[in-house]
């Protein structure tokens, strides 16, 4: 149901249309299961900012969300944004300047952020109270803010890590094909809607298996 | 409309956490108990064991204590002074020791103003964090002579550690030092020693080291290792650092980059050991046919232990080291390729030895030890009381960092250590699976936090445990001078004073005394 749900919302919300009133009372259920009042808010936010031609990648979570809002908010004519992404002055730039970041932590937990283009993930994370380490403050001195890229495409279109970088992922725990240090990876548009996950770093202490690190 | 939706808003977030959790959640907790727990030691370890503490039960109330008036264990007497990115975390632990509910008490050592005994009188969870203060031997004649120190000696010199400050190295009465180990203390040594003064002025090295550095008259260090460059135990951003060096030639022999088909496999299994082979690889090709006359020079020498230390003319010195050529060979037993003795000998003139072969720690009265390893037996930070298969969990009693796991890893090796002391979430059916296994022990993993959740802590037969004030009254019937933590930062900014003037990030007080007064107690 929720992918029927994707689909119909993924096609109002991009031909910038309301949707009926027949997916509103299909995503009311999953609306109030999965919705957070912050949700409800970014989803408007989504809408308004695929109004200005830009792809967004938006979650099957706020999906039915964003139907029944993009109607509620069409019907009202109303322009609807009290949340963290515009102040005051032209909202449309204020939301291009951002792209989705979601962040899973060990526990498999999941949080949909924004972040302005040019901040690190580091720098987000703290922002928006996501227990990411950061030993040394973006100093490319520990590995401790240590994320891996969840999907390979988004892996690809970053950079190379440098020298320096590659150096300091050699010790992190958890290391994967697509690991990267959270204070190197910046926002730009080509990563909206990456999602990172925190490496489950106690797994690592198998009986047997650990692996002295040097020092 | 606006205002449709934000009701609409509110009522969801109501709602929606009796619809995510059920009903049976709680809306608000009463006062929680107080859950004293005292860390003893202040470096990664404690620090990262105390705020993994605070953030995971709101009534805990922490007590880290420590030998030494200052904080940070090494972060400040280990961390080089040219690497001054990698203390930028002691930013993180002012902030653990800020909290509400955590207290710093310097200058009290365990086993002598405290027994462990008493601790565990007056705190529900004892975590012991105190590292490694001592140094493995290599146990071969001649260690004794004069000229010879350990790297954590050394280390603690320069960094101005108040136990080492009369080491006085004599770095006139030769030009060449030799450094037995690998590792990236053994790198910090050979960098310090090599490293232009000039370049150190502006770091926060222990001033009498600076000068004595200053009057060196070394310009050829030798790391000398067991086995090969594959197992180097170097990490690439140090080997990166001291093979650039300024006017330093680095020394490699090509036929020790040679690999057998084990150490290809080493390779291809490891990232950190690829990495760093091939930085020497690279490193022995563009030095190889360079002419250029060297001020200084750095050798790399494999495949190489020591035998025993010469002394040289005069007698209490040593002059020269003893090396015994080895070969690699599979060790049936563990996999691992192990350095055997071939029986050619040949001797390394030099008039300074840092040996950099390991750190180990040491025992305290009341705490059960495996003097083989060097670590307090543990089962994932329980303390056991031996370790023999009949051991039994000692309650109340945890360890973490370098006396749980041996003397190795980084800073933040220590953030997933605490993490597994204090915390570790299993899954259920992981715990099934690992029980059948572990069966000698208690069935139960180990968590502080979990043996909180089951009582075990506080069972009801034990008395009242009293937590800071009991440690207070104890420390005022012995009339220990406690630093608290406004004490260190007494210190701190007295330090940082003092280094402006100089360019330097700080001048490190170092003597007890000093310290002391510094911190107005």
């Amino acid at each position: 149901m929720l992918s029927r749900l994707s689909r119909a919302g993924i096609q109002a919300l991009s031909r910038a249309r309301p949707a009926g009133p027949r997916s509103i009372s299909l995503s009311l259920a999953s609306v109030l299961r999965a919705a957070t009042p912050f949700a409800v808010l970014r989803s408007a936010a989504a809408w308004l900012s695929l109004r200005s031609g830009w792809q967004t990648l938006v979650t099957s979570r706020s999906n039915g969300v964003g139907a029944i809002s993009s109607y509620m908010i069409h019907a009202g004519r109303n322009f609807f944004c009290s949340c963290t992404n515009a102040t005051d002055g032209d909202n449309n730039n204020k939301l291009e300047a951002k792209i989705s970041v979601t962040f899973v932590d060990k526990d498999g937990e999941e949080k949909l952020v924004k972040v302005p283009i040019g901040m690190s993930m580091l720098e987000a994370a703290h922002e928006n109270d996501i227990e990411l380490e950061g030993a040394c403050e973006g100093s490319l001195a520990c590995s401790t803010c240590h994320v891996i890229v969840t999907d390979v495409n988004y892996y690809n279109k970053m950079e190379d890590p440098v020298d320096e970088e590659n150096d300091m992922l050699d010790l992190a725990f958890g290391l994967t094909e697509t690991s990267r240090l959270g204070c190197q990876v910046i926002a730009s548009p080509e990563l909206d809607g990456i999602r990172l996950a925190l490496p489950a770093a106690t797994r690592n202490f198998a009986v047997d298996g650990y692996v002295a690190k040097p020092h | 409309m606006v205002s449709g939706l934000r009701i609409l808003s509110r009522v969801v977030g109501k709602l929606r956490p009796l619809l995510v959790h059920g009903p049976t959640r709680g809306f608000s907790a009463s006062a929680p108990e107080p859950l004293h727990v005292c860390v003893v030691g202040s470096g990664p370890a404690g620090f990262y064991t105390a705020e993994k503490m605070l953030k995971g039960h709101e009534g805990a109330q922490v007590d880290i204590i420590d030998r030494l008036p200052t904080p940070f264990g090494l972060v400040r007497s280990g961390v080089a002074p040219d690497h001054p990115e990698t203390k930028i975390v002691v930013n993180q632990f002012s902030r653990v020791a800020a909290n509400d509910r955590c207290s710093f008490f310097g200058n009290v050592t365990l086993g002598r103003d405290i027994l462990l005994s008493e601790l565990r009188k007056t705190y529900h969870v004892v975590v012991l964090a105190y590292g490694a203060e001592s140094d493995r031997s290599l146990g071969i004649p001649g260690e004794d002579l004069k000229g010879i120190h350990s790297a954590r000696e050394f280390v603690w010199w320069y960094n101005g550690h108040p136990d080492m400050y009369d080491l006085s190295p004599d770095f006139r009465n030769t030009e060449s030092a030799v450094v037995l180990g690998q590792g990236n203390v053994a790198l910090d040594v050979a960098r310090i020693l090599l490293r232009c003064k000039t370049e150190l002025a502006t770091t926060d090295i222990s001033d009498y080291a600076l000068d004595a550095l200053r009057g060196s008259t070394i310009r050829k260090v030798y790391l000398v290792g067991r086995r090969g460059p594959v197992q180097a135990a170097c990490t690439a951003k140090e080997l990166r650092e001291i093979l650039g060096l300024k006017n330093v030639r680095v020394c490699i022999k090509e036929a020790d980059l040679v690999t057998s088909p084990a150490d290809e496999e080493e390779i291809r299994n490891s990232r950190i050991q690829r990495r760093v082979y091939e930085l020497l690889c690279k490193a022995a090709s563009t030095h190889k046919d360079n002419n250029y006359k060297y001020q200084k020079e750095l050798h790399f020498v494999f495949f190489r232990r020591p035998t025993r230390f010469i002394a040289s003319e005069n007698g209490s010195k040593v002059g020269a080291v003893q090396l015994e050529k080895t070969a690699l060979k599979v060790d049936e037993v563990t996999g691992k390729q192990v350095a055997v003795g071939t029986g050619e000998f040949e001797e390394l003139k030099c008039g300074l030895v840092l040996k950099s072969i390991g750190y180990k720690s040491l025992p305290v009265q009341g705490l059960p030890f495996d003097k083989t390893r060097g670590v307090v037996p543990n089962l994932r930070g329980r303390v056991l009381s031996c370790e023999s298969e009949t051991a039994t969990v000692e309650t109340g009693l945890y360890v973490v960092g370098w006396l749980k796991r041996g003397p190795t890893g980084i800073v933040a090796t220590n953030l997933h250590c605490a993490e597994e002391t204090v915390v570790l979430n299993w899954n259920p059916e992981i715990i099934g699976v690992v029980t059948i296994f572990i069966s000698h022990f208690d069935t139960q993993v180990a968590s502080i936090l979990e043996d909180d959740k089951k009582g075990v802590l506080r069972p009801p037969s034990d008395s009242e445990k009293h937590g800071r004030l009991g440690l207070l009254e104890i420390l005022e019937q012995k009339n220990v001078r406690f630093v608290p933590f406004s004490g260190w930062e007494k210190i701190d900014s007295k330090e940082k004073m003092a280094g402006q003037p100089r360019n330097k990030p700080r001048e490190k007080i170092t003597t007890w005394d000093g310290l002391l007064e510094a911190a107005n107690v």
